[in-house]
C-alpha cells in the first residue's frame, strides 16, 4: 500500500513542480467555456439552457488535453519499465497514477466549475448539481483516459489519437452529467442520473486499469 | 480447428478453393434479394415505395455489428493464443465494418427525409450507429498508426476489447436520453411484426450481406497475406545480396 502512496506522492510531485501543467489545462477549461457566450451570444436564457452541456463538453476536452501527462514522461525516460519490472502489479500502478492525474485535473476542475456556473448563469441548486456530477465522472474521464493513453504510446501523433479514440468512450459521462442538470432544472429527478455518473466511475475503477496495463505491457515489449 | 487454420499456408490453399464459389453465391443471392426487394416485394401502406430502402439499410446496420463482433473476437483470440490469422482477420474486417455501417447512416438519412422531413435527427439509434462508426474509425487510425505494425495489432486487439465491453453501455445511455426510432420488428418477444411478403426478401438480403462480408473478408485478408510476405522478401533481398557477395570480391585469405 505504501508503495502505491509514494507513486501518488511522486505523481504529485511531479505535477506541482513543472508548474504551469495543472493551471493549463484549468485555463484552457475556463477559455473554451469563455468561448460559448462570444459564440452563440450573451443572452442569459440561452446560456441557462446549454450552460451544463458547455461545461461539460469542455470538461471532456480539458480531460483528453492532459491525457498525456499520464504515461508519456515516463515512456520516454524509461521509469515505465521500472515500474512494470516493479513488485507492484501495473494495474495497482495505473490505479495510482490516474488517482494522481485526477487530483490534478479532475478535482480542479471540479473546484472552478461553481464560478463558471455563475458565468452561464445557472441557479445554485444547478450548480450544486453541476459540481456534484463532475466529482462524480471525472474519475471515469481520468480512468478510460488511462486506456487511450497506454495505448498511444509510441505512436505517431498521439494527441490527435488519443481524442479519437477516447471521446466516444466519454459519451455516457457526458450524457448523464449534462443530464443531471438538466433534470434538476426541467424537474425530474437528478438522482438516477448521479447514481449512474458514480456507476461509471466505479465500473471504470477495477476494469480501466487491466485494459491500460495489457496497453502498457505490449507498449513495452 | 484453431490450429489447423493457423498456418497461413494452408489458410491460402483453403481460402483460394472457396473464395470464387463465395463469390458467385454472393453475387446470385445479392441479385436474386434485390429482385425480390425492388420488383415483388409490396409497397407499404404507410410508407409507400420508399420502404424499399429498408432492405438495404437494415441488413447493413446488422453487418456493422457483426463485423464489430468479428474485430472483438478475433482480438480477442489474437491476445490469448497469439493465433497468427486472428490480427489479419480483425484489421480486415474493420473497414468492412466501417463501411456497412457508413451505408446504414447514408441510407438511413435518404429515408429520413422524406418520411421524418429531416435528414438527421439526434435520435438515439442513429446516435449510437455514428458512435459506432468513430469506433471503427478510431480502431483503424490505431492500427495504422505506429512504424512497428505488429504493434499497432496488439493496440488494436486492446482497443477492440475495450471498444466492445463500452458498445452496450454507450447504446444504453443514448437510448435513455432520446429515442425517436422505430422499435426493433423482426427480433421482438412473440414473433416478428413484419408482414412474410416483406420478411422474405429482407432474410435474403441480409445473407446476401453476410455472404459479401466473407467473401471481402477473405479477399482482404489473402490481400495482407500476400501484402505481408512482399514485403519480407523485399526486405530480404538486400540481405541476401550482402551474404552472398559477386565472387571477384571475395577477400584473399593467406
Amino acid at each position: 500500500m505504501t508503495r502505491y502512496l509514494h507513486l501518488f506522492r511522486r505523481e504529485l510531485q511531479l505535477a506541482f513542480r513543472q508548474g504551469g501543467e495543472i493551471g493549463l489545462a484549468l485555463g484552457f477549461f475556463v477559455l473554451a467555456v469563455v468561448l460559448f457566450p462570444l459564440g452563440v451570444g450573451p443572452e442569459a436564457e440561452i446560456l441557462r439552457r446549454i450552460g451544463a452541456g458547455i461545461i461539460w463538453v469542455a470538461a471532456l476536452l480539458s480531460a483528453v488535453l492532459s491525457l498525456d501527462r499520464l504515461f508519456a514522461a515516463d515512456y520516454a525516460d524509461g521509469g515505465l519499465d521500472l515500474l512494470a519490472l516493479s513488485a507492484m502489479p501495473l494495474e495497482g500502478a495505473v490505479i495510482a497514477k490516474c488517482a494522481a492525474h485526477w487530483a490534478t485535473t479532475g478535482l480542479p476542475l471540479v473546484l472552478m466549475s461553481p464560478f463558471l456556473g455563475l458565468l452561464v448563469d445557472l441557479d445554485g441548486a444547478s450548480i450544486a448539481l453541476l459540481a456534484l456530477g463532475l466529482l462524480l465522472g471525472t474519475p471515469a474521464l481520468s480512468l478510460l483516459g488511462a486506456i487511450a493513453a497506454a495505448l498511444t504510446l509510441g505512436a505517431r501523433r498521439p494527441g490527435v489519437l488519443s481524442s479519437l479514440i477516447v471521446l466516444p468512450l466519454y459519451l455516457p459521462v457526458l450524457i448523464f452529467g449534462a443530464g443531471a442538470v438538466e433534470a434538476g432544472i426541467v424537474g425530474g429527478g437528478a438522482r438516477p442520473h448521479l447514481l449512474l455518473l458514480a456507476a461509471l466511475s466505479l465500473g471504470a475503477l477495477p476494469l480501466a486499469p487491466i485494459a491500460a496495463a495489457a496497453a502498457l505491457r505490449q507498449a513495452l515489449d | 480447428m484453431l490450429t489447423y487454420l493457423a498456418n497461413p499456408a494452408r489458410f491460402m490453399r483453403i481460402s483460394g478453393v472457396m473464395l470464387p464459389p463465395l463469390g458467385l453465391a454472393t453475387v446470385a443471392v445479392l441479385a436474386l434479394g434485390l429482385y425480390l426487394a425492388l420488383f415483388v416485394a409490396p409497397p407499404d401502406y404507410q410508407q409507400g415505395e420508399s420502404v424499399r430502402i429498408m432492405f438495404v439499410h437494415v441488413p447493413a446496420a446488422w453487418m456493422g455489428l457483426f463485423a464489430y463482433l468479428v474485430v472483438a473476437v478475433a482480438s480477442g483470440v489474437a491476445l490469448v493464443w497469439r493465433h497468427p490469422l486472428a490480427e489479419i482477420a480483425a484489421q480486415a474486417a474493420a473497414p468492412l465494418g466501417a463501411a456497412f455501417t457508413l451505408v446504414c447512416l447514408v441510407t438511413g438519412s435518404l429515408w429520413g427525409r422524406p418520411m421524418w422531413g429531416t435528414w438527421w435527427a439526434w435520435d438515439a439509434r442513429m446516435t449510437s450507429v455514428l458512435v459506432l462508426f468513430f469506433l471503427y474509425l478510431g480502431y483503424i487510425a490505431l492500427v495504422n498508426a505506429f512504424d512497428d505494425m505488429g504493434r499497432g495489432a496488439r493496440a488494436g486487439s486492446v482497443l477492440a476489447l475495450v471498444g466492445v465491453v463500452n458498445l452496450p453501455i454507450i447504446k444504453f445511455s443514448v437510448d435513455w436520453w432520446n429515442t425517436l426510432h422505430q422499435a426493433d420488428s423482426v427480433f421482438r418477444m412473440g414473433g416478428p411484426t413484419i408482414d412474410p411478403s416483406m420478411l422474405w426478401p429482407l432474410m435474403i438480403m441480409v445473407l446476401g450481406y453476410l455472404l459479401l462480408f466473407k467473401t471481402l473478408l477473405l479477399v482482404r485478408m489473402r490481400t495482407a497475406l500476400n501484402e505481408a510476405k512482399a514485403r519480407a522478401l523485399r526486405l530480404a533481398a538486400p540481405a541476401r545480396a550482402a551474404e552472398a557477395p559477386p565472387p571477384d570480391a571475395t577477400p584473399v585469405l593467406r
